[in-house]
């Protein structure tokens, strides 16, 4: 956690620094031009471009997954290497086998800003079918057993939860012998006791699609969070949809 | 002026629309009324005076309880809600302890002009304290006298601070239409300042607050029983949320049995006999009801979707109200506490935290009307006039605001307000003014305003 916010903070920083580059580099350039004209008003210059990323957790084993979450303002053109052109705005999850650096570069009419989410890989895991369960430490199990994110106020299981529901399903499948504790979490806005109900139908959401993907309901359990225990705590929406998941955990 | 040339059906016109002119004018003026009258709050108040009390004795404790005396005072009937009070600068020099000693045409006249002076003298002796308190009307010169009363207790702060209330909450009783005050009443509420979510109380004007649970993990949601006697709250424990209840008498825990699953969100009827509270032990979460101890437990609602934080009418306790997400973001609803009669009462936006008045005829709730992503609208306080569905907002542009709670006399709400990275309780006039701040250390949330 700690990990994490330090890792923005020089992100923020970062971009700072490349906004003043980019403001100073501008000021050079009109003491050049001829004096008589009067500077144009601010509000006529296109704003600079304003990029952050985050990437959650920032470290995995490989093929873990991890979510990449960003967001700009005043771009036109917002790419992320290695992945290509993105919306301005979004989350997206990515499994890295090495540690990589998600560089997110955001052009716009008043510039160009960038940001980068390093992701550092641990060593390769066992393949998962050749463990057994008591070697199912709690990280193993989270880079076989990913969590589920879910749009805002709903408890619906999205398309791209099925296919890691799958997946999940079929690790647990593997190890019949491990309980699994299915925490409902929602993001920070809205009333903490409704959160709370959300919370629950978005753990029971998960329940019941491990369920339909052939897992005992005995082994699983429900607890639901609501907003008390806020995985990322920015008030963005790329921090609210972190926030909006279905997380599992063994069930010691 | 032309009267006399226009032809007749043109006249008509005219008077029906003056007639509909005035109609407006007249609704217009009277938009507050139905919260004013419905909340108790009146339209005229009367004019009071509290004077300084006189210091009878010379113990140095005196002075300092006097003080504390004499601010309580004024402030519980500031509170009230239903006086016009003289301000202290403008109140005749003269400090009479006994009614010889008030000259009730200098209170009467300009600029003091009071209908009602309360009035007293304070004492400290031995440790003992002694307060006579007086309410006199300054317009019956012949027989001016109100309320005479006379309390006796251990020289103390607090208990300076509970005379001034009992003796505010008699004046309030004989010139409030009759309603008992509020100022001896006390709020729960859940505050962070231990380290972890604990339920604790604190006076109805945020004096004397401190912790009634100790467990150390999240407790939320207290609602005090009508009695007085116990808390009802929810808490996280190793299988996730119960409801818990504690005894203010014995100062514990005691039993109740909560249903398995996800419990939350419990609420009395105002006769202590049952709780209503949300269960997901269907795997999903409905609204329950079942006896003081957890028994005789069933269930009223069966939708799919959230379904939390519901409360009695209590004036009938035959309907509940409560906040179901079914058919998208969550809205206000009633219902017959048997689950019949089913009625959407909010049109929109993201609607929770409904609480009855005690007479029945409003909720209180809070309302983001313009909530959706990319719409940041403000989270405020309305109340809702059940019959006619008609509505008013009273926070505007001031933070996130939730948790709205009835005081007994229907005057007042406490609430939660969420604003500048810092959560604290407030409390105001049912009609949306005299805010005020009641907490100012750590994270303050879902205030519960006692029963008396």
């Amino acid at each position: 956690m700690q990990i994490y916010f330090r890792g923005l903070l020089q992100r923020r920083s970062l971009t700072l620094a490349t906004g003043v580059t980019i403001l100073s580099l501008a000021a050079g350039c009109h003491k050049k031009a001829a004096p008589p004209p009067p500077p144009p008003p601010i509000s006529n210059a296109a704003p600079a471009p304003t990029a952050t990323i985050t990437a959650s957790p920032s470290v995995v084993n490989a093929g873990g997954g991890v979510v990449l979450a960003w967001r700009t303002t005043d771009a036109t053109d917002v790419s992320i290497d290695g992945i290509g052109t993105v919306p301005s705005a979004g989350t997206r999850t990515v499994n890295p086998t090495e540690s990589t650096n998600y560089h997110l570069v955001a052009k716009g009419d008043g510039g160009t800003a960038d940001a980068t989410a390093r992701v550092t890989v641990n060593a390769a895991a066992q393949p998962a079918s050749n463990l057994s369960e008591s070697d199912v430490t709690d990280s193993v199990f989270h880079q076989n057993v990913k969590d589920i994110f879910y749009d805002y106020d709903s408890y619906d299981i999205r398309s791209d939860a099925q296919s890691t529901i799958s997946q999940d399903a079929n690790f647990l499948n593997q190890h019949p012998g491990l309980k699994v504790v299915i925490g409902g979490y929602c993001d920070e806005r809205g009333s903490t006791e409704y959160n709370l109900a959300l919370g629950e139908n978005r753990a029971n959401a998960a329940k019941q699609a491990l369920v339909s993907a052939g897992l005992s309901p005995d082994r699983l359990r429900t607890v639901s969070y609501g907003k008390e225990k806020q995985f990322c705590t920015e008030h963005d929406e790329s921090c609210w949809q972190l926030n909006r998941r279905a997380q599992f955990s063994l069930d010691k | 002026m032309n009267r006399r040339l226009v032809k007749r059906p043109f006249l008509l016109t005219i008077f029906v629309t003056s007639a509909i002119f005035l109609l407006c004018c007249f609704s217009g003026a009277s938009a507050q009324d139905w919260v004013r009258t419905g909340t108790n709050l009146g339209v005229q108040r009367i004019r009071l005076a509290a004077a300084d009390f006189k210091a009878a004795s010379t113990d140095a404790q005196t002075d300092p309880l006097k003080g504390v005396f004499d601010r309580t005072l004024y402030n519980d009937l500031k509170n009230a809600g239903i006086f016009d009070m003289v301000s202290k600068s403008m109140a005749p020099t003269q400090t009479p302890g006994s009614p010889q000693e008030i000259n009730l045409s200098a209170w009467a006249a300009a600029p003091s002009s009071a209908e009602m002076v309360a009035f007293g003298s304070l004492s400290v002796n031995g440790g003992q304290e002694n307060v006579t308190g007086f309410l006199f009307d300054t317009k019956n010169a012949q027989s001016p006298q109100i309320l005479g009363k006379q309390y006796t207790d251990t020289a103390s702060e607090e208990n300076t601070r509970h005379i001034a209330h009992r003796f505010a909450d008699e004046i309030i009783l004989r010139l409030g239409g009759g309603l008992n005050g509020i100022c001896e009443t006390k709020i729960y509420f859940v505050s962070n300042r231990g380290g972890s979510k604990e339920i604790w109380v604190m006076d109805y004007d945020g004096e004397g607050q401190h912790p009634v649970t100790r467990l150390g993990s999240i407790s939320i949601s207290p609602r005090v029983s009508p009695d007085n006697s116990r808390v009802a709250f929810s808490s996280l424990g190793k299988d996730g949320w119960s409801i818990r209840m504690y005894s203010l008498e014995l100062g514990r825990l005691v039993g109740f049995e909560s249903p398995a699953g996800t419990t939350l969100s419990p609420a009395w009827s105002s006769d202590g006999s049952r709780l209503a509270f949300s269960s997901s032990k269907t795997g999903d979460p409905e609204i329950y009801t079942s006896d003081a101890s957890g028994g005789g437990v069933s269930r009223v609602t069966a939708f799919r979707g959230p379904d939390v934080s519901p409360v009695w009418n209590p004036k009938t306790n035959s309907q509940i109200a409560w906040v179901s997400g079914r058919s998208g973001l969550p809205q206000i609803y009633i219902m017959d506490s048997d689950g019949a009669n089913v009625q959407r009462m909010t049109d929109g936006g993201y609607a929770t935290s409904p609480s009855w008045s005690p007479n029945g005829q409003f909720l209180a709730f809070s309302w983001n009307r313009k909530y959706g992503p990319g719409a940041p609208g403000g989270q405020d306080i309305y109340i809702m006039d059940i019959a006619s569905k008609r509505w008013i907002q009273l926070t505007h542009e001031a933070g996130s605001n939730d948790f709205p709670s009835w005081s007994p006399d229907g005057r007042h709400l406490v609430f939660q307000r969420q604003e500048n990275g810092r959560t604290e309780i407030w409390s105001m006039l049912a009609d949306g003014t005299e805010q005020q701040q009641l907490t100012r250390d750590g994270w303050n949330a879902m205030p519960n305003w006692s029963w008396k």
